[in-house]
């Protein structure tokens, strides 16, 4: 049974030393299922945010309810576990573990997680890599070090590692800000095909207003937050 | 899992990963090898020599004639009188004794003139008794048996005439009336044996008729003059002697120490050896420690390379730890990277000392006659690994620890 909110934060107040706190969300919802377009200017509390949702970073008061799941009542590895298995996170750049290759890079999360390795549409985690490189359109040998792909590769060999075996939830920090306007487009269209694919809820951040009319919700920082940098 | 990343994490840093699994492995190369030298060289040395419960000698130190006596290594200072030997020979304690008279050479290769109590009942490495590879022992006065390290090096053959030398190596004085036949040669039994050429007590007596005062004769006799009837051997260097019964040994010791027509030295040499391995282990001490010190360092140098990478490596901390690692995961994968380094590094270092130890044996035993044996794995080299994987595990804690901190404080933010 799917939670109807994929994300929910009620007065979640963060900051690396108590008195001074970085991030005030009064209120923040994501719907199930909805592609969210998560707007902030750098330096905006965006990153921790993120932190707060993953479960990298916890409230020090407040509520963060993530997947149905309370955050702030949860152990820290129930929270790497969540994560790991229900969350795809695609970073600005440099997503890749630079001594592993294009294939190990997207099976990492199928061998952490019993739930990614379950959920895979082909019969093995290799074939569904392979499948996965292939609906990107990537053109890579998959036994290929990561360092010698080009940046839009690595976001969308990125993209595969975030999507595979279908996590709830997919946040994607910045993903296109190191690619061209002209990328950004496509990046972008294959991003939504895999994620409605997999039925994931999408939250996407950026400081690039012009791609926020694709998306079916837009959030500002400034709106829902009221700690301003 | 994490596993696999440690090794693929190093392999993606070969040159730094390999430079380190080097150094620490060089140190264990020579830790180990100084300790198993050192108890090769024991084993090898205390093989030599079996069965023989006394060594007797002139009165003297007991190490120069252990040394001289089985070893070949210096010389005699004196000689005890034949009948001396004779009479310790029929001492009802004792079950046989081998005479050793020595003090010529040939080519390098020490003369050892003996009797047939040497093929009969000279033991080696426990229970291994002396055998003709080819030909017999010798009876005639000219008669002579190789090693089989000197048939081998220098090509000799039976019925080969050899010339021998007065005194060692380098002698200008030559036996050149005597020419000895070789009527025999030993098997190989990789002990000291090997290196030396046997002839009889009355052959050496034959080649030194004439030259009680050291030098030769004027009017050399050709050897073919000589016969066994006109010599008699009045003096040998040394003998070996097996007692009828263990308790017989120390009393017999006694009783030859104490000898009152002529001035006498008894040894155990297995007691004697101890000596020597006492005289030798400040030297191991040394050497051990200098290799421990090259260990700290290879140590040192993995500790620097893991830690100098951490800040390179904050961004892949930060991407495992979004696909849901732990970060007590991420401590195990740098605790993994040291302890693999590590653990590599002693073994190829283990592996090449008993590569070397293998290697260097045979030279060893031909150029300088210390007899290595190959030794198995030591409780002491076992340590040696222990203490060298353990140290590195540790050292991998500090960053490790400052990677789990990472994790957990620069969540998202890294790179």
């Amino acid at each position: 049974m799917e939670p109807a909110e994929a994300i929910h934060l009620q007065n979640a107040v963060f900051g690396y030393d108590r008195r001074n706190p970085v991030l005030h969300v009064e209120e923040l919802v994501v719907k199930t299922g909805k592609r969210v377009f998560l707007y902030g200017p750098s330096g905006s509390g965006k990153t921790t945010l993120l932190g707060l949702i993953t479960g990298i970073l916890q409230p020090q008061s407040g509520s963060c309810q993530v997947l149905g799941k309370e955050m702030t009542r949860m152990s820290m590895s129930a929270r790497d576990q969540l994560r790991g298995s229900e969350i795809g996170y695609i970073f600005q750049s440099l997503n890749l573990i630079p001594y592993l290759t294009v294939q190990q890079n997207v099976a990492l999360p199928c061998h952490i997680h019993a739930r990614r390795r379950k959920n895979i549409v082909a019969p093995t985690v290799d074939k569904e890599v392979e499948r996965l490189i292939n609906r990107l359109e990537l053109d890579t040998h998959l036994d290929r070090g990561v360092k010698k792909l080009s940046t839009g590769q690595q976001q969308r060999v990125a993209i595969a590692r975030a999507i595979i075996g279908k996590p709830s939830l997919v946040i994607a920090d910045e993903p296109t800000s190191s690619l061209d306007t002209d990328r950004q487009q496509a990046f972008l269209e294959l991003l939504f095909e895999v994620c409605e694919e997999a039925k994931a809820t999408l939250v996407f951040v950026s400081h690039d207003k012009s791609l926020m009319t694709r998306f079916d919700e837009q959030i500002a920082l400034s709106e829902v937050s009221r700690v301003s940098a | 899992m994490i596993l696999q990343l440690a090794f693929r994490s190093l392999w993606s840093r070969k040159f730094t990963s390999g430079l380190t699994i080097f150094s620490i492995a060089l140190s264990m190369l020579l830790l180990v090898g100084v300790d198993r030298i050192r108890k090769g060289t024991q084993v090898g040395f205390e093989g030599t020599l079996s069965q023989t419960d006394l060594i007797v000698g002139p009165r003297g130190g007991s190490l120069p004639l252990l040394l001289y006596a089985v070893f070949h290594i210096g010389t005699a200072n004196n000689n005890i009188s034949y009948a001396t030997y004779q009479h310790f020979a029929h001492h009802p304690a004792v079950l046989w004794t081998i005479p050793i008279s020595m003090g010529d050479s040939h080519r390098g290769f020490r003369v050892v003139a003996t009797d047939d109590n040497f093929y009969e009942h000279y033991r080696y490495r426990g229970d291994h008794a002396l055998e003709l590879a080819q030909g017999a022992r010798p009876e005639g006065i000219f008669d002579a048996v190789l090693g089989s390290t000197v048939a081998a090096q220098l090509h000799y053959h039976v019925g080969q005439k050899i010339i021998l030398s007065h005194g060692l190596e380098g002698s200008f004085l030559k036996h050149t009336a005597d020419p000895y036949t070789v009527v025999g040669i030993l098997k190989h039994t990789a002990t000291p044996v090997d290196r030396a050429i046997y002839v009889t007590l009355l052959g050496d007596e034959a080649m030194h008729l004439g030259w009680e005062h050291g030098a030769p004769p004027l009017t050399s006799i050709p050897g073919s003059q000589i016969h066994a009837s006109d010599l008699h051997v009045s003096e040998i260097s040394a003998f070996l002697l097996r007692t009828k019964s263990r308790i017989g040994t120390l009393f017999l010791q006694r009783e030859i120490n104490t000898y009152k027509p002529e001035p006498l030295t008894a040894i155990i040499p297995a007691l004697t050896l101890e000596d020597l391995w006492s005289v030798l282990s400040a030297a191991d001490v040394a050497l051990t420690l200098v290799s421990g010190a090259v260990l700290v360092v290879g140590l040192l140098v993995m500790l620097t390379a893991l830690y100098t990478a951490l800040n390179e490596r904050r961004r892949e901390i930060a991407i495992l730890r979004t696909l849901g690692l732990h970060a007590r995961q991420i401590f195990t994968l740098f605790i993994l990277e040291s302890t693999l380094i590590s653990a590599l590094g002693a073994i190829i270092g283990v592996a090449a000392a008993y590569a070397v130890l293998f290697l260097v044996r045979v030279p060893v035993e031909n150029n300088y006659g210390i007899p290595l044996a190959m030794v198995g794995i030591s409780a002491r080299v076992v340590y040696y690994v222990i203490a060298a994987v353990g140290a590195g595990t540790l050292l991998g804690f500090i960053p490790a620890i400052r990677a789990y901190r990472n994790a957990l404080v620069d969540g998202l933010n890294a790179g």
